[in-house]
């Protein structure tokens, strides 16, 4: 049985942790390295600085710091370290965990609550960490007479969709994992997914509750992604490319959203109803049914779907930012160099601090502003949960099928209207470039 | 709109259909309840079509303690901390009722000053009972905000009762005779104070749910029970003013020194689900506008219990005496046989009354309009069952 024993102490739950931490950093040194290190004598291997990359000249870089630069900077623009850690998964998965203790916190501060406090002792700063040790250690059902396979995969699916919407979304010039020329409607493309793969989980749970919401979770996204679509139209019209990075270049002089204001606010209901946040939440809805199609779900498939869900709220936002706000375009508030002087100097641990070659002035800036820029769209998501009821499934429809689709329509026939009259677009009187 | 008998008709029609397509598979029964987060200590089946909801039938039952029964083996002090706890956040409503009715049985008259501080408690009470209500009404509707600023404001009203009573929610304050003890020091400026500030928030309360568009949306038009199906159907309380009868106990059978106070039966005519949730507001702001007369009007200083024998005798009869209550008129008849104890002990409440109109109102609609629709009917399960 999966319940606290009278002599629980934390003390000792964190050391049983570091206790099998330890096996495991063990059997890694006696079994994997070794393995690792022969596999790695039979392929090629990658040349920095003149020098091939052997593990031997990879782990010198411990105790030489002069090594540890140039290896830093060979990784820093392989396609696994995109993809794996920086504007790829890791990065958006830690965006995620702080917008839900952000979401927690602030809601409990709208609500004249605390939100979460205890677990990490300062604020609750912990708690996404015991929330995801307990999802962790919890048993899955799987109902009986469930699709077995689907239940399985549909949740590792989710993620991965996600992952791959913040795969296409990029942070700095020439920071994006995949740089796809016709990246807008790949992202419209690969957002196309979620509602199968929620209709395939609910129908694979043979429960009532998960399948209404299944088929509600479609309906919502169908009546959501043309009104999506049609709003982002026009920045593609005004940038003449529906390549992302060209999209935020082209905003160098004057943002979309002072030239798009009406599609920069569709864009932004509709992609609070593709994420089935409140007041779009249908798919979800508690007092109605029950969880919706994430009824059947227990232990880590609920924590799976949940950081899907919290990933693509990232890439949307990312998005949003990309299309009407200027991308990563601000003010450049970094010092060209860390340290002035570094550069020039001879000291090695002068130029590992000054992480000369690492540190890129115009980047870090970029990266700065989009990430502000991001924080800022992720909070207005989050505040409008603090604030609205749920609204119902007829009137949802209704709004999005003819209220926002008309929208859309009328904002699209002004652009090209003002882009033929030559005042805006590329060779217009408010020139873009 | 049709008449009800119209209604009723065609609901008979409908549910012929339903049973001889029991086994089309366009039909999809729903439990809702007990364990559902909609429904409450309460269970009803409906079967959708779609996203109508075609038929429902409501189940109540889960939380049946036998009250009154329970009643028949004790004497009527100690009916006061049982009888109670169907829905301890309007405790002394219930309590006040039933002190009604033995006093009348008994033949006493209760002093001024009890009179009035009951009176308090009960106004008291019956603001801590909406606030609930209403915080479920909200998370109902996904509001999460509107859950926990009337949660959080009941703690002021929680207070008071503490400070009056010794307990939070089971007060046990109303005894027949009058009330348990004197109001404590200094209490009437904090009651003041708390009362003031509290309709203050109900102005946010406003602010943020009542005038939200989603909200109205939602609600408006949603769940429509004219005036003459809902005298049909007997429901009570906040949920036939809202269908335009200004029908208030406190007014229409002025017990104790509600003749003496001055308010408005707050009432509206649009009959919808908005209307039954806001009617509850309106009738908070009048509370708040009552408890400032009591605590004005309220003699500085006598009695405030009349010393009854804990084994009083009363002689032999029966009485029915009702109050208004947060869920509307809640009466209790009670038969004596002679003997300390009641021979036997009816509630009538206005949880069950108001439940007579659920399959009503259900059958038709959508099925996002459901909560919208049960919890708008004032309905608390535990006192329905008893």
């Amino acid at each position: 049985m999966a319940s606290l024993t009278p002599d629980f102490r934390f003390g000792n739950f964190v050391a049983s942790i570091v206790w099998v931490l330890f096996v495991v950093l063990a059997l890694v040194t006696v079994l994997i390295l070794p393995i690792i290190f022969f596999t790695l004598f039979y392929i090629p291997l990658p040349v920095v600085d003149g020098q091939v990359l052997t593990p031997y000249l990879f782990f010198s870089m411990m105790v030489d710091p002069s090594r540890t630069l140039p290896i830093l900077q060979f990784f820093m623009h392989t396609t696994l370290f995109k993809a794996a850690v920086f504007p790829g998964f890791v990065f958006a998965a830690l965006i995620a965990a702080v917008t839900i203790f952000v979401e927690r916190k602030l809601l409990a501060k709208m609500q004249l609550r605390v939100g979460p406090l205890y677990a990490g002792k300062v604020e609750g700063i912990f708690q996404l960490l015991a929330d995801g040790l307990k999802l962790l250690t919890k048993e899955i059902i799987v109902p009986s007479g469930a699709d077995k396979p689907i239940f399985w995969l549909a949740p590792i699916m989710f993620v991965a969709t996600a992952a791959a919407v913040v795969a296409l979304i990029p942070v700095a010039p020439g920071w994006v994992v995949a740089d796809v020329d016709v990246g807008l409607i790949a992202v419209f493309a690969i957002l196309g997914f979620f509602p199968l793969i929620a209709l395939l989980f609910s129908w694979a749970s043979n429960s009532k509750y998960p399948f209404i919401g299944g088929l509600r979770a479609l309906h919502q996204m169908i009546a959501f992604e043309i009104p999506f679509f049609l709003s982002a139209l026009p920045v593609v019209l005004l940038s003449s490319s529906l390549n992302l990075t060209e999209i935020a270049r082209s905003q160098y002089m004057i943002w979309n959203i002072f030239l798009l204001p009406i599609n920069a606010f569709v864009f932004f209901i509709s992609s609070l109803a593709e994420l089935e946040r409140i007041p779009f939440d249908l798919p979800e809805a508690e007092s109605e049914i029950v969880a919706g199609w994430l009824t059947e779900t227990t232990g880590m498939i609920y924590g799976l779907i949940q950081l899907g869900s919290y990933l693509k709220l990232y890439a949307l936002a990312g998005l949003f930012v990309i299309l009407f706000l200027g991308g990563w375009y601000g003010p450049q508030i970094f010092p060209p160099e860390l340290i002035p002087g570094a550069h020039e100097s001879n000291l090695p641990l002068l130029q590992m601090l000054a992480l000369d070659g690492v540190y890129n002035a115009i980047t870090v800036n970029s990266v700065f502003w989009f990430l502000i820029k991001t924080i800022f769209i992720i909070f207005l998501m989050l505040v409008i949960r603090g604030i609205n009821p749920r609204i119902r499934i007829d009137i949802l429809l209704h709004t999005g099928w003819y209220k926002l689709i008309v929208l859309t329509f009328i904002n699209l026939f002004v652009v090209l209207m003002l882009i033929y009259g030559g005042i805006i677009g590329p060779e217009g009187v408010i020139s873009i470039r | 709109m049709s008449s009800l008998q119209e209604k009723i008709d065609e609901a008979k029609k409908l549910s012929l259909q339903i049973t001889k397509e029991t086994e089309d598979d366009r039909l999809m029964t729903l439990s809702v309840g007990p364990q559902h987060p909609g429904s409450g200590h309460f269970r009803f089946t409906i079967k959708v079509d779609g996203d109508y909801i075609v038929f429902v039938d409501p189940d109540p039952g889960y939380v049946h303690r036998g009250h009154e029964k329970m009643c028949e083996y004790r004497n009527h002090f100690q009916n006061i901390p049982h009888l109670e706890r169907p829905v301890i956040h309007d405790s002394c409503n219930i309590t006040y009722a039933y002190s009604l009715a033995v006093e009348d049985l008994v033949g006493i008259t209760v002093p001024r000053r009890g009179q009035f501080i009951r009176a308090l408690a009960s106004e008291l009470s019956r603001l801590s009972y909406t606030l609930y209500w209403l915080a479920i009404y909200g998370i109902f509707l996904g509001h999460s905000t509107m859950f926990m600023w009337p949660a959080g404001d009941r703690e002021l009203l929680i207070d008071l009762l503490e400070r009056l009573s010794g307990a939070r929610v089971t007060n046990a304050f109303n005894i027949p005779g009058g009330v348990r003890n004197d109001i404590p020091y200094n209490f009437k400026e904090k009651c003041l104070a708390q009362v003031n500030y509290f309709e203050t928030r109900l102005k946010e309360y406003e602010d943020i749910f009542y005038n939200n568009p989603l909200l109205r949306q939602r609600t408006e038009g949603v769940g429509i029970l004219t005036k003459e199906d809902a005298i049909k159907l007997g429901v009570t309380g906040s949920v036939l003013r809202a269908s335009g009868v200004p029908f208030d106990v406190r007014k229409v059978e002025p017990y104790d020194v509600y003749d003496e106070i001055e308010f408005k039966v707050q009432y509206m005519k649009t009959c919808d689900s908005f209307a039954r949730a806001y009617v509850p507001v309106l009738d908070m702001r009048e509370s708040c506008h009552i408890i400032r007369q009591l605590l004005d009007k309220m003699p500085d200083s006598g009695d405030v219990r009349e010393k009854l024998q804990f084994n009083i005798k009363s002689s032999p009869g029966e009485t029915y005496k009702r109050v208004e209550s947060g869920r509307g008129a809640l009466g209790y008849h009670v038969v004596s046989d002679g003997t300390p104890r009641p021979y036997r002990v009816k509630a009538s409440v206005g949880s069950f009354r108001n439940l007579l109109a659920l399959p009503f109102l259900l059958t038709g609609s959508k099925l996002g309009d459901m909560p919208a629709i049960y919890w708008s009917l004032n309905y608390w399960p535990v006192e329905a069952d008893r």
